[in-house]
């Protein structure tokens, strides 16, 4: 199996053992997509890692990603209501926020009809 | 995730029949499973030794369980009728997705070990071994058949192609070669209840975020009561529901439709899934498995009523499968299914479907719609293919068809219907259905997509289609995913009961939930 940075990734890139996680691990994967979560500086830098601690935030609640509304209500209170919407966070994450965003969140993969 | 490069298909103004392009889709099909997905489902964890024996002998049990199983494999006369029916060879080009040639797959290997001819002289019959090499084209062109059953209707022997992608999906879970897709989905269904893994607080916390959504939005306090011990109805949808968009929209108006309505119900935080992947495996033990968590939540909630909600799978199994799964409806013969008979209110069709009785409450002139608000829409409607080929609604001939063209017809004022050959009965699938609808299937779910794309944009043509309906998770999960692929807004799939929710006038103020707040809530 392939790993980063020592963390083993199954087939999709997603973190077996999600006590693995680090902020490097993230950085790393999302240089593999060709987002910058390292730079301060950067593009949507602030907002990216704002949407993945409540990722993670919510996770460890609940043990599960949030359904996209709550997640998006979440962002709208968080970063203004204009950005609560799924559309913004595709800007953040095109491959989608479930599937991307849990990525790099170190959640696993959401299944399911979606 | 080193996706395969490959070309989107271009749209044509007709669909022809392709040239043939000999194993462009060839490959490792979907991510194999686990150990850790298979072992839960009873299957072993890795391909097993003695493969080809296990095989065999699996084929032989599956041919004399499911005498259709048998009947299809004998009765092929070879005509072609099928050979241009299938969406996935019309947008891949290759020829191994003729619906004859995929059902030869397993055909050839059925005649090799169980007919006389095929025993003997092999060559002459197109019989073959069980090799290595088979097995792997099982896995990959068994995982890019939809199990949609276009191909059937045009069958002049009603050759279910569908019958035989499951029963080669289970030979392949028996032999330890299961997809990570269906498998790791299933495990959650049948431990957690439903195909996200969703445990019961998050359901809750999800369900609470809605309500107070929907207060915001318009001053009215719609319920979306979970584990009501004594509601009349238990509500089974798709867990997408609860998770994604557009889906969202459609639960949003099922809860504005019971809300006008007045009727009392609930959700199951122990049955919280109306998919059933275990019908894509072709496994009936675990299809069952996943089934009676829904007579448990069913008894244990002494409901008198159970609804499907917005699922194309689901509805088939519902329809087709659960009277004798379950004893929702007739047919049941142990204890449990006949008690859960006795306490279903008979006046009512067990199961029903959503859109049954949102049509039956517009029927009966109980809801009221403002058809101005979807004026900006131009609304075309996509027959999913379980609903469309497997069940009915409203007990009338042709009622699945019916039935949600009426409801939308209700509630907007401009809908049309995409071309005759690729609706109702033979309608395109989606491109995800039947266990596809993961990432690792993306070429062939949009190469699949083609056929429904190229109906589309000859509406959107002639029309200005913008709006396009489903009444299937999937379908809208696939549509969502494929439709920028092919120049349409990812936004213009809806859910049937979103365009119900944006017209619906809601007039009751909450008064009326006395059943309800009588009604005790179940604590575990």
């Amino acid at each position: 199996m392939a790993d980063i940075l020592g963390a083993e990734v199954d087939e999709e890139g997603f973190l077996v053992n999600l006590k693995d996680w680090t902020k490097e691990i993230a950085v790393e994967m999302a240089k593999g997509d060709d987002i910058d979560l390292a730079d301060e500086n950067a593009d949507l830098f602030h907002e990216r890692w704002d949407v993945l601690n409540l990722l993670r935030d919510y996770f460890e609640e609940y043990q599960i990603a949030p359904a996209v509304r709550v997640l998006t209500k979440a962002v709208g209170k968080k970063l203004g209501k204009d950005k609560g919407s799924s559309k913004y966070l595709y800007t953040l994450f095109p491959y989608g926020p479930g599937k991307q965003g849990c990525k790099f969140a170190g959640l696993p993969k959401p299944t399911g009809c979606i | 995730m080193a996706a395969k490069e490959f070309d989107i298909p271009v749209l044509p103004t007709y669909l022809e029949i392709p040239e043939i392009k000999e194993g462009i889709m060839e490959g490792d099909g979907p991510f194999k499973s686990s150990e850790q997905f298979q072992n839960p489902l009873g299957f072993p964890g890795e391909k097993v030794d003695n493969w080809q024996e296990v095989a065999i002998e699996k084929m032989g049990e599956l041919k004399s369980k499911y005498r259709s199983v048998q009947v299809f494999l004998d009765s092929c006369v070879k005509c072609g009728a099928c050979t241009d029916k299938c969406h996935y060879f019309l947008g891949s080009s290759d020829p191994k997705n003729m619906p004859v040639a995929r059902q030869d797959l397993f055909r050839s290997v059925y005649r090799r070990h169980f007919t006389f001819a095929g025993k003997y002289f092999p060559k002459l019959v197109g019989a073959k071994e069980l090799d290595d090499e088979m097995l792997d084209d099982w896995y990959n062109y068994f995982h890019q058949c939809s199990q949609c059953r276009r191909c059937s209707v045009f069958c002049p022997y009603g050759i279910d192609t569908a019958e035989i992608s499951m029963a080669a999906r289970e030979v392949l879970d028996a032999v330890g070669v299961g997809q990570k897709y269906c498998n790791q989905i299933l495990g959650k269904a049948i431990t957690i209840g439903n195909n996200l893994g969703l445990p019961e607080p998050a359901l809750r916390d999800t369900l609470l975020d809605l309500e107070e959504e929907i207060e915001e939005e318009t001053g009215i306090a719609v319920k979306y009561p979970l584990d009501v011990k004594g509601a009349e109805i238990l509500l089974i949808t798709p867990s997408a529901d609860f998770f994604a968009e557009p889906h969202i929209d459609g639960l949003i108006g099922y809860g504005k439709v019971f809300h006008e309505d007045g009727v009392s119900w609930t959700m199951s935080s122990y049955a919280s899934e109306g998919a059933n992947f275990g019908m894509f495996i072709g496994s009936y033990d675990i299809m069952r498995k996943a089934a009676l968590r829904i007579r448990k939540a069913a008894l244990d909630l002494e409901v008198s009523r159970v609804m499907v909600g917005e699922c194309g799978h689901a509805w088939r199994v519902a329809y087709s499968f659960w009277n004798t799964l379950t004893g929702v409806g007739a047919g049941a013969t142990d204890e449990f299914g006949l008690k859960l008979q006795n306490q279903l209110d008979s006046r009512y069709p067990q199961p029903q479907h959503i859109i049954e009785y949102t049509h039956d409450l517009i029927q009966r002139g109980k809801l009221k719609f403002d058809k101005s608000v979807n004026d900006d829409r131009n609304v075309t409607f996509h027959d999913s293919c379980n609903v469309a080929r497997a069940t009915n609604m409203g007990g009338i001939p042709n009622g699945q068809f019916i039935l949600p063209r009426e409801v939308i017809k209700a509630v907007c004022n401009n809908y049309v219907d995409m071309e005759r050959s690729t609706i109702k009965e033979s309608t395109f699938c989606c491109g995800g259905g039947g266990g596809l609808l993961t990432d690792d299937l993306m070429e062939i779910r949009i190469k699949g997509a083609m056929p429904r794309m190229q109906a589309l944009k000859e509406v959107e043509k002639t029309d200005g289609v913008n709006t396009l309906v489903a009444i299937c998770a999937i379908c809208k999960s696939q549509f969502s995913k494929v439709l920028p692929k092919f120049d349409f807004d990812p936004y213009m799939i809806v859910s049937a009961h979103q365009l119900v929710s944006e017209a619906i006038i809601m007039e009751k103020p909450q008064t009326d939930d006395s059943v309800t707040q009588e009604a005790e809530e179940v604590t575990e």
